[in-house]
């Protein structure tokens, strides 16, 4: 056997969210993951992230590309449908994919040699087309899936397992980002939950390209001394801008932070991003400051982790193309086809 | 010796009526198209059938173009080679052009600069006119001089020729309904073309005769008519990188779209069209798209098939709905980007690593381009695989007289095995990739279908019938199995052949396909009546359908007559069929032009005879 199936145990009395699911009912099959692997605890925070958001399994399409990464689809909402398309390639079926139906939650999920290296490409270019979702690089600075090579978002001068030292300069995915367009940008640490799943929270209810880079060590290659992308370096560089609460749509807000500290973000959906300021200066909503908020701490080898930025008056790629409010896969034959009638005063206009 | 050739013997000018070559030598982006085109819709609204043929280089400024009209009474619609009036507008290929003319043909030219006699032929006749001179005179702007210099030409040719100034004026109203200034100053440039000519020209021996071998055929090229069949094939995702010669027909889906394809009410459009970063991921949205229940496709030509070979062989493998319409050029590489071949089948038919296996269409013509286009979309939901339609730059990019098209209104769109929500909670078992009634085609579902059934992982690693990751070697054969299986089905789903019998019982055949048609029609013909009999089969489809064996079986020789070096197409016969080599001797056209009627009879021709010697 090559696949393992979770047993289905359900509890009676499991908590369930507004659409009647308890949180296995987010769940995939068992991880075939290294024991310790970010890229895990990325799953943990989509599938409680998807709970907590009332999203309805099915109405989300699950996309990667190829890699350790790109595998954890089967291993969170095992009732969406999944496609492990190919390597640094998803964007571009996430995006056909979205355009032929506008209505569900699209969620890419890539590795930092999928999106960085092979794909930088897509990449950059389904960030600028703006398609609505929600797309997650699991950062580890390498090629986990075959065995530790680098990857082009490995810090220079950082030293792989073998001691093979990186010369090549590191691309950064949020900058990049930020750069190209993306609409919501946010950069979390797998070993951080508390902070990732409200950002995931808030990348859900966003309408537009969000973008989330998740710093998610790779224990089997990259996660020894000499790493940048390791456990240790991680939470001794992190250098978050904020904490971000998620509050949906009408309910009231009740936190206790100090005056000052706190601003409401209202998103497009009405639902409420909370944004506790741990940088009294910084404004998630100025894109160029971001920009360079993200490179001058970069500069100094700390790692910006926080809401980054958003847009909430983001257009989507639906309306850069004005296209029908329904699903273009569900528009009947009747809608699509001009008919013979029609086709006779074409056939007129060509002779 | 008695027969020698006398040096000054000079052969008679040329006459004949509907039935000769005019060709036109331009400079790339002078505007000469549009009165070229003119020129040739003049004498189809005569009723004179035309087939017109650009000859342009990969430029956009400069360049030599050339604008080939064979005047064809009897309807052959394929180049003929050879030209018997040569239009020279373009000193630059002066010495090619005048080289080309068949002696005894015509040379119109420019004179308003003396040329030395030593610059002339002297087996032709030559007719001047101070094109350049004229249009100073009458012209003060540098752009009107130069686009009415065409208009000029075509009035000049329309009295040498006898073309009917009524019928290029109506043309002239058509084109510039509501714009009375344009209107009047082509008028005016047409005749002062035509009174030029009256005055000063010789008449010649070529002329065009009104006639009726129109009928209600339509003009259009290849790449316009697949777009309108994109339209009525029901696709509303198209994503697509330019490159010659397909750009044109993305355009024109565009083009069609907004007139056909906008919600009257909303305004919104129901299509999207993406012009994507490169053709992979022109590719990747085709396959996202299909596989969300969206009718979708990319258009390109042989490069671009180079680039999203990966992509095909996933949807191969994961058995997704995906048309691609392949314009094909002269390859390899870059190769003759603006010149035309029949080189990707075998790049198109097992397009990706490992065994794959595609569906390819040949249209003959526009008509069918429009016809293939839409059944493609039927096929890859049938089939749930991808479906080329192999079209190239001869159909694709020339304007060509074909059937008009039609459409059945009582036919509904084949969706394919899709289950519902309903079906799903009827119980009935889902399997992705479970053979369940024996014609090798799972039932798939949309993502978003059900809440809590029919969702699957989809992939392009190896897989059990229900979609669950599996390396077991049993699973991957019956899944590999299986999309054999598919292929078989595709057999009797695909556009079947077309035969045409010889006018006697004969022991010789010839498979053919897509653009070579109109010119193995006239070679057919022709070898009909130099008693060379010769049984046709014109191939629609690959995988090949039964009769495509029954009709070599019937045939000791079966000439395969193609346009790209390797003899593509019989290899694939050869292969795929397990026919000997022997049986199927290749007949190639590969210089980028299109294959003519001539080269095919001579061909064949020889062949058969020397054949018939041996044995
Ligand atoms: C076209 C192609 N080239 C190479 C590979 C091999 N390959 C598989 S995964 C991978 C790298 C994945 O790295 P990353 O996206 O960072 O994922 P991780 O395993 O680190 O999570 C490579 C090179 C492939 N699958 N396809
Ligand atoms: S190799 Fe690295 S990335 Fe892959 S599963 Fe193991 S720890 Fe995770
Ligand atoms: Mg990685």
């Amino acid at each position: 056997m090559t696949y393992l199936a979770k047993p289905k145990l359900h509890h009676p009395t499991l908590p369930q969210n507004r659409v009647c699911r308890t949180r296995r009912d987010y769940e995939g099959k068992i991880s075939t993951l290294c024991a310790g692997c970010g890229h895990d605890s990325i799953s943990a925070a989509i599938i409680q992230a998807c709970f907590e958001m009332d999203v309805e399994p099915h109405r989300v399409a699950k996309l990667s590309g190829i890699g350790c990464s790109s595998k954890t689809p089967d291993y969170f909402l095992g009732n969406s449908h999944g496609f492990n398309t190919v390597h640094g390639r998803m964007p571009s079926v996430l995006t056909g994919a979205n355009l032929a139906n506008r209505a569900l939650l699209y969620l890419g999920v890539s590795g930092d040699g999928d999106s960085a290296s092979i794909g930088i490409g897509q990449f950059a270019h389904v960030m600028r087309r703006g398609v609505n979702m929600v797309y997650i690089v699991e950062n580890n600075g390498v090629y986990g899936l075959t065995k530790g090579q680098f990857s082009a978002t490995a810090d220079q001068g950082s030293a792989s397992k073998k001691g093979v030292v990186n010369s090549d300069t590191p691309i950064d995915m949020a900058s990049l980002a930020l750069q190209l367009g993306a609409s919501y940008v946010a950069r979390g640490f797998s070993g951080d939950k508390k902070q990732l799943v409200p950002i995931i929270k808030a990348a859900i209810a966003h309408k537009g390209a969000a973008f989330i880079d998740v710093v998610s060590p790779c224990v089997a290659f990259n996660n020894h001394p000499g790493s940048t992308k390791s456990y240790d370096y991680v939470r001794e560089h992190n250098e978050a801008v904020n904490r971000i609460d998620f509050i949906p749509r009408k309910e009231e807000i009740v936190v206790d932070y100090a005056e000052g500290q706190v601003i409401e973000v209202e998103q497009h959906d009405g639902t409420i991003l909370l944004l506790r300021k741990l940088h009294r200066e910084y404004d998630p909503h100025n894109r160029v400051m971001a920009m360079n908020y993200v490179a001058e701490h970069q500069a100094k080898g700390e790692v910006v982790t926080g809401l980054l930025f958003v847009d909430n008056s983001a257009r989507d790629l639906h309306e850069h193309l004005n296209t029908v409010d329904a699903p273009i896969n569900t528009l009947a034959a009747a809608e699509l086809c001009p008919g013979a009638a029609t086709l006779a005063k074409i056939n007129q206009s060509l002779r | 010796m008695s027969a020698q050739l006398q040096p000054d013997a000079q052969p008679a000018p040329l006459a004949a009526v509907n039935d000769f070559v005019v060709k036109f030598a331009n400079v790339n982006g002078s505007g000469s198209a549009s009165a070229n085109e003119l020129f040739a819709k003049a004498i189809l609204r005569m009723g004179v059938p035309v087939s017109p043929r650009n000859i342009f280089p990969s430029n956009i400024q400069g360049l030599p173009t050339w604008y080939e009209i064979r005047v064809t009474g009897a309807g052959y619609l394929g180049r003929r080679g050879g030209v018997d009036l040569m239009v020279a507008m373009n000193p630059q290929t002066w010495n090619q052009d005048l080289k080309e003319i068949e002696p005894g043909g015509y040379l119109f030219y420019d004179n308003s600069k003396p040329l030395p006699a030593s610059r002339f032929r002297t087996d032709i006749t030559v007719i001047g006119m101070p094109l350049t001179e004229i249009c100073n005179a009458t012209y003060s702007e540098a752009r009107q001089r130069q686009l009415f210099k065409n208009i000029i030409y075509v009035g000049a040719l329309s009295v040498l020729l006898d073309i009917d100034p009524g019928v290029i004026e109506k043309l002239f109203s058509e084109q510039y309904k509501g714009k009375e200034k344009l209107l009047e100053s082509n008028f005016k440039a047409l005749h002062l073309g035509r009174d030029y000519a009256s005055q000063h020209l010789p008449k010649i021996g070529l002329r065009v005769e009104a006639g009726d071998g129109v009928g209600d055929r339509i003009f259009v090229d290849g790449n316009t008519a697949a777009a309108i069949g994109c339209v009525y094939g029901g696709a509303t995702v198209c994503a697509w990188y330019p490159i010659t010669p397909s750009s044109s027909l993305a355009e024109a889906f565009q083009k069609y779209c907004q007139k056909l394809r906008v919600d009257p009410v909303t305004g919104k459009n129901r299509y999207a069209i993406v012009q994507a970063e490169d053709e992979i991921a022109s590719i990747g949205m085709v396959v996202g798209a299909g596989w969300n229940g969206a009718r979708a496709f990319t258009t390109t030509s042989g490069p671009g098939v180079s680039l999203m070979t990966e992509f095909i062989g996933l949807a191969y493998m994961a058995e997704i709905p995906v048309t691609i319409i392949n314009v094909q050029r002269g390859g390899p590489s870059t190769g003759m980007p603006t010149r035309t071949q029949q080189a990707d089948l075998v790049s198109c038919a097992y397009a990706s690593h490992g065994d794959t296996k595609h569906i390819l269409l040949f249209p003959e013509d526009p008509h069918e381009c429009f016809d293939q286009s839409a059944q493609a979309f039927d096929l890859a939901d049938r089939l749930q695989t991808p479906v080329f339609v192999m079209t190239d730059l001869d159909i694709g990019m020339n304007q060509r007289l074909c059937a008009p098209f039609e459409w059945d209104e009582t036919k509904e769109y084949d969706r394919g095995k899709v289950m519902t929500a309903e079906d799903l909670d009827s119980g009935r078992d889902f399997g992705r990739y479970l053979d369940v009634d024996g014609d090798g085609i799972p039932f798939r579902t949309w993502p978003g279908t059900h809440p809590s059934k029919g969702s699957f992982f989809t992939r392009g690693t190896t897989k059990d019938a229900y979609a669950r990751y599996s390396e077991a070697g049993p699973d991957y054969v019956y899944n590999v199995q299986r999309l054999l299986k598919k292929l078989e089905t595709a057999k009797s789903l695909v556009p079947q052949p077309v035969a045409r019998n010889a006018r006697a019982a004969t022991r010789f055949g010839v498979i053919y396909f897509g653009s070579t048609s109109p010119a193995m029609s006239e070679a057919l013909d022709a070898l009909d009546a130099a008693e060379v009999h010769v049984d046709a089969l014109r191939l629609r489809a690959f995988p090949f359908p039964d009769s495509v064996r029954q009709f070599i079986e019937a045939h000791d020789l079966v000439f395969v007559v193609e346009q790209n070096r390797d003899a593509q197409l019989r290899g694939m016969l050869i292969n795929e069929l397990e026919f000997s080599p022997d049986r199927l001797p290749a007949v190639l056209h590969y210089d980028g032009t299109p294959i003519t009627a001539r080269f095919i009879t001579r061909e064949i021709g020889d062949r058969v005879r020397a054949a018939r010697k041996s044995s």
